[in-house]
């Protein structure tokens, strides 16, 4: 019986490495780039903003959009082809949910290699939705005239300023609860490096 | 011995370009990553050569975006903002004015005709006027009411080279910048002569700017003083400094 291979692969593991960078580099620059005209009544602390200035975050911002760009691409194109959304990240139901979360809560909830609970599952596809939205939402405001059918589906710009924010500030909440998690089951986050075999006879595994 | 008096004209370009250095040295702080890292890549050439390649790379796509037929979106006069917002690189207290009837538009470059324009001239042209939102690099914007000369008509009446690359403004405060010439023929691209259906006021840019609804407000030059069409690469007051080229919405 060959071995099983070892979880999550490597394409997702380099992809969520690279993506996460990039995604901590276009939140620090585009803070940086907030600043210049908040729409808020604060302005996010200089020493937490990257760049420098407006014209050095606009620069970090659009660099870091390219990468992050490419590592989705990667990264969605893998997960719908090889079945891994399909597989791993469909949503349970409400029941599977409300059980897992008490769990959870508890600290009860185990974590099998290769098998993400209903919670992860929630977490998961709906920061993958809202990085889609934060994209699309950003080339609305960078491009309002040339992709103005984008801008309109986003309510016109000074709306889709408002839901770009939103977007980050929904991903830098996930970003908290989801680092909070990994720290606190370190074999994940060893796992996400390195990936892990599933035990062979693991029912979990398989399921 | 009298010792010549230190001329500070003299050395306002290369003040100026100290000034850029700093700056651009500035953009490159990598701030809180670089405080979690314990490095900074504020002197690494490395990285401010990395990040303009990056930014040229991404000027071709906005150019490939870029559709001469593409109309930016008009208002209805209600939608004005009023008061519009003065904006420059400079207070409002420092603004330039010149006699309106002594001011001519250099013309320069690839064009047939090189005579200097004055504003009568412009008036006996053909006008347009648009109800359109200017929208800064820093995230405001504000709908305003512009008319005047479409460039392309002007461009036409000149002669000019419309296969070259570039069109370069320069304006008398001091201010430039420069566009692609798909931009510069594009029907909304205009030669402002009146805000809001009276002459140009002190604060918008007296007598003559550049209105392009597909470009972002640093490419909108105000107090307008040479227009050349060019070949050779021209850059800007801000584009020098680190802001993009293209700089297109
Ligand atoms: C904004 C940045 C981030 C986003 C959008 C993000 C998103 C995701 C997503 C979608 C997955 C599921 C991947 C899949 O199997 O398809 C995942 C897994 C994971 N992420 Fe992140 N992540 C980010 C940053 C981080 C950071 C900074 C850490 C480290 C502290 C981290 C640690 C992990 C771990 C350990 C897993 C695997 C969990 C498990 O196997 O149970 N992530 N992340």
């Amino acid at each position: 019986m060959p071995r099983p291979r070892r979880t999550p692969a490597r394409v997702i593991r380099i992809t969520h490495w690279i993506g996460a960078l990039s995604m901590l580099v276009m939140i620090g620059s585009g803070w940086q780039i907030y600043n210049a005209s908040p729409i808020l009544p604060f302005t996010f602390p200089p020493w937490l903003t990257l760049g420098g200035w407006l014209a050095g975050g606009i620069a970090w911002h659009f660099a870091a959009m390219w990468v992050l760009m490419g590592a989705g691409i990667v990264y969605g194109t893998y997960g719908v082809v090889s079945g891994h959304f399909r597989r791993d990240l469909r949503l349970r139901g409400m029941g599977a949910i409300g059980r897992d979360m008490g769990l959870a809560l508890r600290f009860r909830l185990s974590h099998t290699p290769g098998h993400y609970n209903a919670v992860q599952r929630l977490l998961y596809t709906g920061v993958l939705i809202v990085a889609c939205l934060t994209v699309a939402s950003g080339l609305s405001i960078w491009k309002p005239v040339q992709l103005g059918w984008l801008c309109w589906l986003f309510g016109g710009y000074d709306l889709a300023r408002r839901i770009h924010f939103t977007m980050m500030a929904l991903i830098v909440g996930f970003l908290v609860v989801h680092v909070v998690l990994a720290l606190l089951v370190p074999s994940t986050l060893f796992g996400m490096v390195f990936g892990r075999r599933p035990a062979p006879h693991d029912p979990e595994a398989v399921r | 011995m009298k010792r010549p008096d230190l001329d500070r004209a003299s050395i306002a370009p290369e003040l100026r370009r100290l000034e850029r250095r700093l700056m651009l040295k500035g953009a490159i702080s990598l701030g809180g990553l670089a405080m979690l890292s314990g490095c900074t890549l504020d002197d690494e050439p490395a990285v401010e050569r990395a990040l303009a390649r990056v930014m040229s790379l991404t000027d071709r796509a906005q150019a490939l975006l870029f559709s001469r037929h593409r109309l930016a979106r008009e208002f209805d006069a209600a939608r004005i903002t009023r008061p519009f917002p003065f904006n420059a690189y400079y207070g409002q207290e420092d603004v330039r004015t010149v006699d309106p009837a002594g001011w001519r538009l250099e013309v320069s470059g690839l064009v047939a005709d090189r005579r200097p324009w004055s504003l009568a001239q412009f008036r006996a042209l053909p006008q347009k006027r648009q109800i359109t939102r200017h929208i800064c690099v820093e995230g405001w914007s504000a709908i305003g009411c512009w008319s005047g000369v479409p460039l392309s008509v002007f461009l036409h009446h000149v002669g000019a080279d419309l296969r070259a690359k570039y069109v370069d403004f320069h304006c008398f405060d001091d201010y430039s910048t420069s566009i692609d010439m798909a931009t510069a023929l594009h029907p909304q691209t205009i030669m402002v002569l009146d805000f809001d259906d009276t002459a140009l006021p002190a604060a918008y840019g007296a007598p003559m700017k550049i209105r392009i609804p597909t470009k972002l407000g640093y490419k909108n030059p105000k107090y307008l003083a040479a227009i050349s069409v060019t070949n050779r690469f021209p850059g800007g007051y801000w584009e020098d400094q680190g802001y993009d080229w293209f700089g297109g919405s």
